[in-house]
This record gives structure tokens, C-alpha cells and sequence, in this order.
């Protein structure tokens, strides 16, 4: 399994992307660290990217590189290798290359500047929603062999989840604005790993006084153990569950 | 060897392979004949596990190769179509595949010499052409000493130096006692390089026995007239059925 990953990372590195994605981050903690010397505030405007860019750009880029890949898979399965190993090391390759670059790109400026503490929720669900959309990446680009139509899969996953998804739970919490919803929206946000994120990091803020009584509501929750166990278990089965499903269409996968 | 057994295929709606049933013995050397879209390299897909077939199974050395393989390890194999990595160099490619398969300490590059790829190690795969491509194929399937090798349409594209370097290389290795596989549409070559033909048409094994066989049942003492008198006397035998 080594020995593919060591490969999986030397073309990763090659193609530079990463090191533009990190040095992107980098240039946006730094630019906020100069605004402002509010952590709470650095965290909030960092997170409205982290929540929008983190995923998109988990997609875009995991989709095309298991499309330029492809040869090397094919070279690789005319080996003695067995197909899991192969799949899952692209998959390690590729998630383990954004979560580093995500890290530093994040984290070294709150090293740098103090403050890791107030990161560490942003850290912890930054890296959380990239092995998401990774996961979901490669579960697209196994369903087709079309790598136009893959891009346009993953790119509705990740419309789906941070616009469309919204969109769907305000209209229903405002249809049914006159029954008791906390419950209901709790359970609905399970359903979207970008929303599950954003509510973790509010909560951190101190601001979810201004969410009323829901506010409130969530605060209780997630405050509590429980709530970040069950968060944290549902963002991990947000993870598993594609790249499981993936990898079963990909050991049975002409090619 | 290799014993297939009632292996079908279908993409859709389109059967690329029929109930083929197929033994194959260490020590000759198969020629893989039919015409395109006979399903020849599907048939040799399903050797490698590329493709997984929708009935039948595959046996090799009296083991199912399905979901297994390690069993690949005994298999050399030069698609038709080599695709490789295209930012990689010719140099880094041959490190990288023996890193993959460290457990083979001595490896055969007779032919790398042969070809003299050492001379272009550090070009590019995007920058070769389609020859010297084949040639890095040609290689990388003798490259571990394989038991069996299968060589998709070995000659194709390949300069008439780099053809006789390869038939060479090939008929050493029959005679070393391996299995050797070989589709090609230059029955000339293979006339030279086999000693037994399968003749595959529309997914359907429709002939298997020894060239000399077909020679003496054809009447021809070549293999080109002797496999179109049998596809003749085929098409005839068909064309009164129906």
C-alpha cells in the first residue's frame, strides 16, 4: 500500500495545485490576522471560506486527478495489487495532500499569531468537510467513465449541500413556522455535512445568541458531549459511507 | 494452465463474449485470432480481472481468479494500447514498477537493451511516439519473468528492427517452456511465433486446434490462405444453416 501511496503523492506534488491551494489559504489567514486582532472574528470570516472553498475545492481538484490518473490505475491493475489497494490509496493520496495543505494553511498563521485554541474547531471541521467532499468526489467519478459528466456530478454535491440544500430547510421551517422545528432542523442538518459544520462553528463564536431560542437550543446540544460525539459520528459516517459505496462499484468496474 | 470456463461478457446490450470455454497448456504458444470487435481483448481482460465477466470463470494453475491477485504476478502482459503516466520519464516509469514489485530481485531487460531505451530514459511518456511506446510495453511485460505472457497486438507500430528484436525475444521465451498469448492481424507473424490458433467471431470461440491442424485440414501450407479458406468454408457452413 506504501509503495502506490508513495507514487499517488509524487504525481499529487508534481502538478503544484497543492502548493497554490496552501499558499492560497496561507495569503487569506495572513490578510485577516492584519484586518483584525479578534480571534472570534478572524474564525468567523475565515470560516464563511472554509465553508464555501473547502469543499468546492475538494471536488474540482479530487475529480480531475483520478481522471489524469487513470493510466496509472490501469498500469497498476495489471499488477499483483489487489483493486481496494489501489482505490483506497488514491483516496488517502488525495485526502491526506488537501488535509495537510489545509493545516498549514490555516493553521500556521494562528501558530504564528496565538490563538490555536480558538482554531481548533475550525481546523477540526475543515478537515472533516475535506475528507467529505473527497469521499463524495470519488464516489461521482466511479459512476461514470465521462470525466465532463463526473465534474458536473461532484459540482452538484457540493451545490447541492452549501446553496440548494439551504434553500430547501428555510422553506420548510418557514412553511411550518408554527409548530416547535428545533428537532426536526436538528435532524435535517444531519443530512448536510456543510450545515452540520457551520452550526459546530457558530456555536464556538459566542454568537448563537443571535439565533433566538434555537440558538439556544443547538447550544445546549452541542455544547454537551453528546452533541459533539453525535456531530462528530455523523461528519464520519458523512465520510465513510461514500468512499465504502465507491469502492464496492470500483471492484467490480470494467475498465 | 488456464482453463476458461463458459466465460460471457455483455457492455449493455452488446455480448462481447459467448460461452467461450478455452485450455491453455504452459509451454505453447496461443495465436489469437478474429476479426475487430471479436472480442479478443476483452478475452485477454478477463485474464487480467481488468474486466470481470457476467458468468462463466477462470481458472489458473486450478485457482478462480475472481476477486483474487496475486495470481497476476505470474502474468506479463503488453496491452494493445499502452497508456502510462504522461508526465512521467521512461526512467522513472521502469524504477517505479520495480518499486511496485520489489519482491522480483532479478529482472529481465534484455529487451531494454535490445531496444536501446536506455539512451531515452529521461523523456517524457507524452513526448513518445507510438512505436517507442510499444517498445516500453514490450519491456515492462518481460521485465519480471513472467510465466505467462499475453501480448495484445505485440508487432503493431513497431519499426522491422524492433520487429525481429521482439519476435527473437518472444520465441526465446517459448522455448523456455512459458505460455505465451498473442492476438495480432499479421498472420504472418504469428504463423512464426505460435503453435496453436483460436480463432474468436462475434464473441464465439469458433475454432481451436494446432496451425499445423488447420494447415493440413485447409490444405494450404500457409496460415494466411489456410485461416481464410477457414473462415470461407465458416461463413459458407453458416450461410447454409440459416
Amino acid at each position: 500500500m506504501t509503495r502506490v501511496l508513495k507514487y499517488v503523492f509524487y504525481d499529487i506534488l508534481r502538478t503544484r495545485f497543492i502548493l497554490f491551494y496552501t499558499a492560497f489559504l496561507l495569503v487569506c489567514t495572513f490578510a485577516l490576522f492584519q484586518f483584525d486582532s479578534d480571534y472570534g472574528k478572524i474564525v468567523l470570516s475565515l470560516m464563511n471560506i472554509v465553508l464555501m472553498v473547502v469543499p468546492l475545492i475538494a471536488v474540482v481538484f479530487t475529480t480531475i486527478h483520478l481522471y489524469n490518473s487513470y493510466e496509472f490505475m490501469e498500469l497498476m491493475l495489471a499488477q499483483p495489487i489487489h483493486r481496494n489497494i489501489v482505490f483506497l490509496s488514491e483516496y488517502m493520496g488525495v485526502a491526506l495532500s488537501l488535509c495537510m495543505a489545509y493545516l498549514i494553511g490555516i493553521g500556521l498563521p494562528f501558530l504564528l499569531f496565538g490563538g490555536i485554541a480558538y482554531s481548533a474547531t475550525l481546523l477540526s471541521t475543515g478537515i472533516f468537510l475535506t475528507l467529505v467532499f473527497v469521499s463524495l468526489a470519488f464516489l461521482s467519478a466511479v459512476l461514470t467513465r465521462d470525466k465532463a459528466k463526473a465534474i458536473g456530478i461532484a459540482l452538484l454535491f457540493w451545490f447541492y449541500f452549501s446553496l440548494i440544500y439551504d434553500g430547501l430547510l428555510l422553506w420548510v421551517v418557514y412553511s411550518f413556522s408554527d409548530y416547535p422545528l428545533e428537532k426536526v432542523t436538528l435532524a435535517l442538518i444531519a443530512f448536510n455535512p456543510i450545515d452540520l459544520a457551520r452550526i459546530i462553528l457558530l456555536l464556538q463564536l459566542d454568537i448563537s445568541a443571535l439565533m433566538g431560542y434555537t440558538g439556544a437550543f443547538y447550544k445546549d446540544f452541542f455544547g454537551s458531549h453528546v452533541g459533539l460525539l453525535f456531530s462528530a459520528g455523523i461528519l464520519t459516517i458523512w465520510v465513510i459511507a461514500p468512499i465504502a459505496l465507491a469502492t464496492r462499484i470500483f471492484a467490480r468496474k470494467d475498465l | 494452465m488456464i482453463s476458461v470456463k463458459n466465460i460471457e461478457k455483455k457492455f449493455g446490450k452488446l455480448i462481447a463474449l459467448d460461452q467461450v470455454s478455452l485450455e491453455m497448456e504452459a509451454g505453447k504458444s496461443y495465436a489469437l485470432i478474429g476479426p475487430n470487435g471479436s472480442g479478443k481483448t476483452t478475452l485477454i481482460k478477463s485474464l487480467l480481472g481488468l474486466v470481470v465477466p457476467s458468468a462463466g470463470e477462470i481458472l489458473i494453475d486450478g485457482k478462480t481468479i475472481l476477486n483474487d491477485w496475486k495470481y497476476r504476478e505470474k502474468i506479463g502482459y503488453m496491452p494493445q494500447i499502452g497508456r502510462y503516466p504522461e508526465n512521467m520519464r521512461i526512467g522513472q516509469l521502469f524504477d517505479m514498477m520495480k518499486n511496485i514489485r520489489q519482491e522480483v530481485t532479478k529482472t529481465d531487460e534484455e529487451l531494454l537493451e535490445a531496444f536501446k531505451l536506455y539512451k531515452i530514459f529521461d523523456k517524457r511518456m507524452h513526448a513518445l511516439s507510438g512505436g517507442t511506446r510499444q517498445k516500453v510495453s514490450a519491456c515492462l511485460a518481460f521485465l519480471f519473468h513472467a510465466p505467462i505472457l499475453i501480448l495484445d497486438e505485440p508487432t503493431a507500430g513497431l519499426d522491422p528492427v524492433a520487429v525481429e528484436i521482439l519476435k527473437e525475444k518472444v520465441l526465446h521465451e517459448k522455448r523456455m517452456g512459458k505460455l505465451l498469448i498473442i492476438t495480432s492481424h499479421i498472420l504472418s507473424d504469428l504463423e512464426e511465433l505460435s503453435t496453436e490458433m483460436v480463432y474468436l467471431y462475434e464473441g464465439r470461440l469458433q475454432y481451436h486446434n494446432s496451425i499445423a491442424m488447420l494447415k493440413e485440414e485447409t490444405n494450404e501450407s500457409r496460415l494466411n490462405k489456410a485461416v481464410a479458406t477457414l473462415i470461407k468454408q465458416k461463413e459458407l457452413l453458416a450461410s447454409v444453416t440459416e
